[in-house]
């Protein structure tokens, strides 16, 4: 009777719409509407493999089901984390959980940053608000395996200082010789030492080597096409470029087509894609 | 002697990269080489714009004043950048405030100086006016993004 228990959960287990219980085992306030959970995978043996740039669904019972980026280091599968931004109702409610608390995670899903392509490359990273915690990961992996790797430049855009995700590791990070970042926001008081003025406003500030360099974008949509389109100005092949869509979500595996994005479902063909897939689709308007 | 280096300062200077040498020449008769500390303004909004800033080195934020919420930093110039264009535009008023963020040197232009060059010499007017079009034009872009405030649900 154990034994067929056993069998039914493994099972269950492997169904992709049955999520796993997870408790939350610790909660980082960010900012004033972002936060990180941590879940402990303790129970499940390898802990929570994952590749950089891919998601979990995590569901509130009672609240409902969310697509969230994992947004920590793939180096540590034995912590799961996702940083979240309060943005709908059950982000909202999700905001108010607290240690102890499970979540149901499916999971993960899509494809992920182009690492092994990476290797031997430049790398650029230019992020945008909430979109940090996707790249998050990649930056982890990046500083893990160093010298796999080039000039590595991070560039982070957000609204105010206040808004500054993950602020002591990107001081931490700005502070090592071998990565060059630079983090700006739309408008800061006199105290704001970084730069002001929007996410591309800093690629001059910054060398690489374009032909010779891998580029990987996360943010708003509008901003993911303008700094596109400058990182090309300034000679990076859209086949060496790399944008993270985001688009609602239900199934995750390619069933339902919630987030039919013109030929392709983001859940399962993205959410990264390389910029000549979806180039022709970046400026077709309502889609 | 001193005027030949100030005269390689302005020909180095980025913003006029493949200036014809007379030009160049002629608007080192407009130049100067000025020095702020950090805190120090470069501009303020309400005064009379009479100058144009090349910067050599250092940071200036631009910045507006928001009542209730003090001087807020709207845009941020650096090593390379020009500063000031309200002295081509009537009134000649500065419209933003500018301090220096670190000790800044910079090329000071009079704009005074450059109005007479350009009216006298409008093919050295047309050269500098393509060259500050390019920069407003870019500047305009990063604003428009600004006031789109992407990142409010993203």
């Amino acid at each position: 009777m154990i034994l067929e228990t056993a069998k039914e959960g493994a099972r269950l287990m492997r169904d992709p719409m049955v999520p796993e219980c997870l408790r939350i085992s610790r909660v980082v306030r960010e900012t004033h509407d972002t936060f990180t959970l941590e879940l402990d995978v303790g129970e499940r043996s390898g802990g929570f493999s994952f590749t950089p740039g891919q998601f979990n669904m995590l569901y509130l019972f009672g609240a409902g089901e969310v697509p969230i980026s994992i947004s920590g280091d793939p180096g540590e599968p034995g912590r799961l984390i996702h940083t979240i931004r309060a943005a709908g109702t059950v982000t909202r409610a999700m905001a108010s959980i607290q240690g102890g608390g499970q979540l149901g995670v499916r999971g993960p899903y899509g494809q992920g940053w182009p690492m092994e392509e990476a290797k031997g490359h430049d790398v650029l990273l230019m992020a945008g608000g909430i979109g940090l915690a996707p790249l998050r990961p990649a930056i982890y992996h990046i500083l893990r395996h160093r010298d796999w790797f080039g000039r590595v430049v991070v560039l982070y855009g957000t609204r105010t200082p206040a808004d500054v995700l993950f602020s002591r590791e990107l001081e931490k990070w700005r502070g090592r010789l071998d990565v060059s970042l630079h983090a700006t926001v739309d408008r800061g008081g006199r105290e704001w030492r970084g730069h002001v003025g929007v996410v591309t406003s800093l690629l001059p500030l910054v060398k690489f080597e374009p032909a010779d360099t891998v580029a990987m974008l996360c943010g708003p949509e509008i901003m993911m096409r303008f700094g596109a389109r400058d990182l090309v100005a300034r000679g990076i092949p859209q086949e060496s470029m790399f944008l993270s869509m985001e688009r609602n979500m239900k199934c995750a595996i390619g069933f339902c087509g919630h987030c039919q994005y013109g030929p392709s479902f983001v859940c399962k063909d993205g959410p990264v894609y390389r910029m000549d897939q979806v180039t022709p689709l970046l400026n077709v308007r309502e889609i | 002697m001193e005027t030949q280096s100030l005269e390689k300062i302005v020909r180095e200077h980025p913003f006029f990269e493949g200036m014809r040498e007379e030009h160049i020449a002629v608007l080192t008769g407009c130049a100067k080489n000025v020095r702020f500390e950090v805190g120090e303004f470069l501009l303020k909004e309400g005064e009379d714009a009479r100058v144009l800033y090349l910067l050599r080195a250092g940071k200036v934020g631009i910045e507006a004043h928001v009542p209730g919420k003090g001087a807020m930093q709207v845009g941020r110039v650096g090593e390379g950048d020009v500063l000031g264009w309200s002295w081509l535009v009537q009134p000649y008023r500065w419209h933003f405030d500018a301090r220096a963020v670190e000790v800044t040197r910079a090329l000071e232009l009079d704009g005074t100086c450059l109005r007479e060059k350009f009216e006298k010499d409008h093919e050295l007017g047309y050269e500098v006016l393509k060259r500050f079009v390019a920069v407003i034009a870019q500047r305009l872009e990063w604003t428009h993004m600004q006031v789109l405030d992407v990142y409010r649900n993203g």
